[in-house]
């Protein structure tokens, strides 16, 4: 059975459409798994006399802060690992017992990279304990409860993705955590150090762990078994619809008609709710660099750095997947009297009208200071006149087709925000980081503020030039598109 | 109304469609039929220039439709769910189709109210977005759709399949409508000969990509259809 499921799997992964058309970023993500192997191996191996040599005592320092080690790991992997997808409905009338499907669908989670990766940090530094004359067994059962742990958090991940009120729960629980060890309210880790401790002083207490990965895991088996059902998990959720006519749109003429209808895409599609939900996230973003609380970050140039981000949250994470939104239709866009132009023109309201929203929102950031918020005005400026017409830009050589609908599925994913995105935001920071440096160390702060809302300014004036070009791009790049999202359909 | 000269699509090698020469009269009604993979859909994606043509081209109105997008303000077409918007309703979608077209919201609702039965209940004001409908219902939507704002050219891909026997009945009835006017032409593709013959007055059958029958449809058409495809 279990050979059967993997050649299934093996073909899958060979043949699916993204593998041979994106091996240039398939390999930059294997560069950057060999990365983080890499890091998770010398921090494995130096962790420990990097400790000693800060005259501290490694292990429980360990211990102590392995707590927020294991949080950081669920949230890297809500953002980043790919909850389990299986091609289930051919396989439940065949011959196949369910507990075999499910076991097989959650077993092969356990193997992914995010579990495996810890290997890395977990093996080396057991081994140095050893070196340094710490009780074998009691290493042996410390390494095996934090390996339950790190598979404890990849059941608790894929429950998470399913159930949006264990989400909440959980952000609640880390944020109150830590906001409380943050103002020395509550300590935590008094009391995990202790249990981490009594892994390798007590060794029975490995029991805890094992118990509690396998309730997660039972959980986790129990709720993919009851929706293993054609009407149940694998099945569409069906919502009750309203039609919206939206008719205050009507004066703005063919504009309004696109803004109607992407405005009802933002509302109606979890995958794309989950970008407004960013935004939000970006929004506050710039309180890690005003606030001081890292401090690598205030360098005066982060501060736009902070600006870009806080108002371009929406314009960065909608407008690098124009127009693979309407990837669905495309066809029937492509083949209806639609001119590019007001296609274009209506994305670009929506990520000014977004962009707007978020710069008003953003004004509590006066507490910070007049020169803060002058920051943010300024990322503000430079999104609209040159980021809006870039992320476009780019969006239109971008050929992913975007599965509105997933995340709707029990068994699909959901993650809208990926490593891929996280790329591409990159080079539209950069150029306004070094016109600000340029300014800030000749002239002082607010001439590098003129030279970044000047070059937005000047992007503006070039709108209509841009938007000719990105015509140009959709019209070359139609047929490859046409095809490339039709993969996926 | 549409030429097709010296048409052809080729895929690493393999010719999946070629037509020397079609012509498809104003007002005629086409009927396109051929097994799996004779070429009817790449022939009217072609048509509405979703994909290149490897030669030649179609000539649609006298607009070349891979130059020019001046054919798109009098054709419509429905081939596939990718014509539909999953996440509108149906009333959403159409008046959305309906402002494309120029159509205000009072012109789409005469249309559906003419059309209230070919939907049988089951489309409007039903609390759903069309991604929840059935792939019957989905097709009742993008039919309809097509007919928004009189378009001069009607392209329908395998219209009857997924339609339960009463809305054929009444597709056959709205396509021989269609096909009544005699500034409307309709294209329409099947592999049932028998719908096709009742509502095109001119059959094509395609076998590998070329046009093996071209028959005006009389009492006889069925007859000869049925022979040259029982092989």
């Amino acid at each position: 059975m279990l050979k059967h499921f993997i050649t299934l799997e093996w073909k899958s992964f060979l043949r699916s459409a993204s593998f041979t058309s994106n091996l240039v970023l398939k390999i930059f993500m294997i560069l950057a798994g060999l990365y983080f192997i890499a890091l998770f191996l010398i921090l494995g191996a130096a962790l420990y006399y990097i400790l000693e040599e800060s005259q501290m005592k490694p292990f429980p320092v360990v211990n102590t802060f392995i707590i927020y080690y294991l949080f950081g790991d669920l949230i890297m992997r809500f953002f980043l690992q790919k909850t389990p997808v299986m091609n289930i409905k051919p396989l439940l009338f065949i011959n196949i017992r369910k507990n075999s499907i499910v076991n097989y669908t959650l077993g092969k989670t356990a193997i992914s990279f995010f579990n495996v990766l810890h290997l890395f940090f977990l093996v080396p530094f057991s081994v140095v304990l050893f070196i340094e004359g710490f009780d074998p067994l009691g290493v042996s059962c410390w390494f095996l409860g934090m390996i339950l742990l790190i598979l404890a958090n990849n059941y608790l991940n894929i429950l998470i993705n399913k159930k949006d009120l264990l989400l909440y729960i959980i952000i609640g629980l880390i944020v109150v955590i830590a906001g409380s060890q943050y103002y020395n309210l509550f300590d935590i880790t008094q009391y995990t150090r202790s249990f981490f401790m009594g892994l390798y002083e007590m060794k029975w207490l490995v029991i805890v762990p094992v118990i509690l990965c396998g309730i997660l895991y039972e959980i986790t088996f129990r709720y993919f078994k009851k929706n293993l059902y054609l009407d149940a998990g694998l099945e569409l959720k069906h919502e009750i619809a309203r039609t919206e006519n939206l008719t205050w749109l009507n004066q703005f003429g063919t504009l309004g008609t696109f803004l109607k209808n992407d405005i009802k895409l933002l509302k109606r599609n979890k995958r794309s709710k989950m970008t407004i939900i960013m935004s939000v996230v970006f929004l506050f973003y710039g309180l890690l660099f005003f606030s001081n609380g890292i401090e690598s970050y205030s360098a005066p140039h982060w501060k736009i750095f902070a600006g870009i981000f806080v108002t371009g949250g929406f314009l960065l994470n909608f407008g690098q997947f124009v127009p693979s939104w309407d990837s669905a239709y495309y066809p029937l866009m492509m083949s209806q009297n639609i001119k590019y132009r007001d296609y274009l023109n209506s994305k670009w309201w929506l990520m000014v009208i977004a962009t707007v929203i978020s710069t008003v929102l953003a004004s509590f950031y006066l507490y910070f200071g007049w020169e803060v918020y002058a920051a943010i005005l300024v990322g503000a400026i430079y999104n609209l006149g040159v980021n809006a017409h870039v992320v476009l830009w780019a969006g239109a050589y971008v050929k992913t087709p975007i599965d509105l609908s997933t995340s709707k599925n029990a068994f699909g994913d959901k993650q809208a925000f990926n490593v891929k995105s996280l790329l591409l935001a990159l080079p539209k920071i950069a150029l306004p980081l070094l016109l600000y440096a340029i300014g800030h160390y000749t002239l002082g702060s607010t001439f590098g503020f003129i030279l970044v809302a000047s070059a937005g300014v000047i992007g503006f004036a070039f709108r209509n030039k841009v938007f000719a070009i990105i015509e140009r791009v959709y019209k070359t790049e139609k047929y490859k598109t046409l095809a490339a999202y039709k993969q996926k359909n | 109304m549409i030429h097709v000269t010296n048409l052809s699509k080729t895929y690493n090698g393999t010719t999946v469609l070629n037509i020397e020469n079609l012509e498809i009269k104003k007002g005629e009604s086409f009927g396109l039929v051929g097994n799996n993979g004779a070429g009817k859909t790449t022939f009217f994606s072609l048509l509405l220039d979703l994909i290149q043509p490897s030669t030649g081209h179609i000539i649609n109105n006298s607009v070349q439709v891979n130059n020019s997008e001046a054919w798109k303000p009098f054709t419509a077409a429905f081939l596939d769910e990718s014509f539909l918007i999953g996440y509108l309703t149906p009333e959403e979608y159409f008046y959305f189709i309906g402002e494309l077209r120029g159509q205000n919201k009072a012109d789409v609702d005469a249309l559906l109210a003419k059309h209230e039965d070919f939907f049988n209940g089951e489309i409007l004001n039903n609390k759903k977005y069309l991604r929840d409908l059935s792939k019957g219902n989905q097709k009742k939507v993008g039919i309809i759709a097509t007919l928004i704002g009189s378009p001069e050219v009607i392209i329908l891909d395998e219209p009857f399949a997924n339609l339960d026997p009463t809305t054929q009945i009444r597709l056959k009835k709205i396509i021989k409508e269609l096909a009544a006017n005699p500034n409307v032409t309709v294209l329409v593709s099947s592999h049932d000969l028998l719908h096709t013959i009742e509502v095109s007055d001119r059959i094509v059958a395609l076998e590998k990509g070329r046009v093996v029958k071209d028959i005006h449809t009389t009492a006889e058409t069925l007859q000869e259809l049925e022979e040259f495809f029982a092989v």
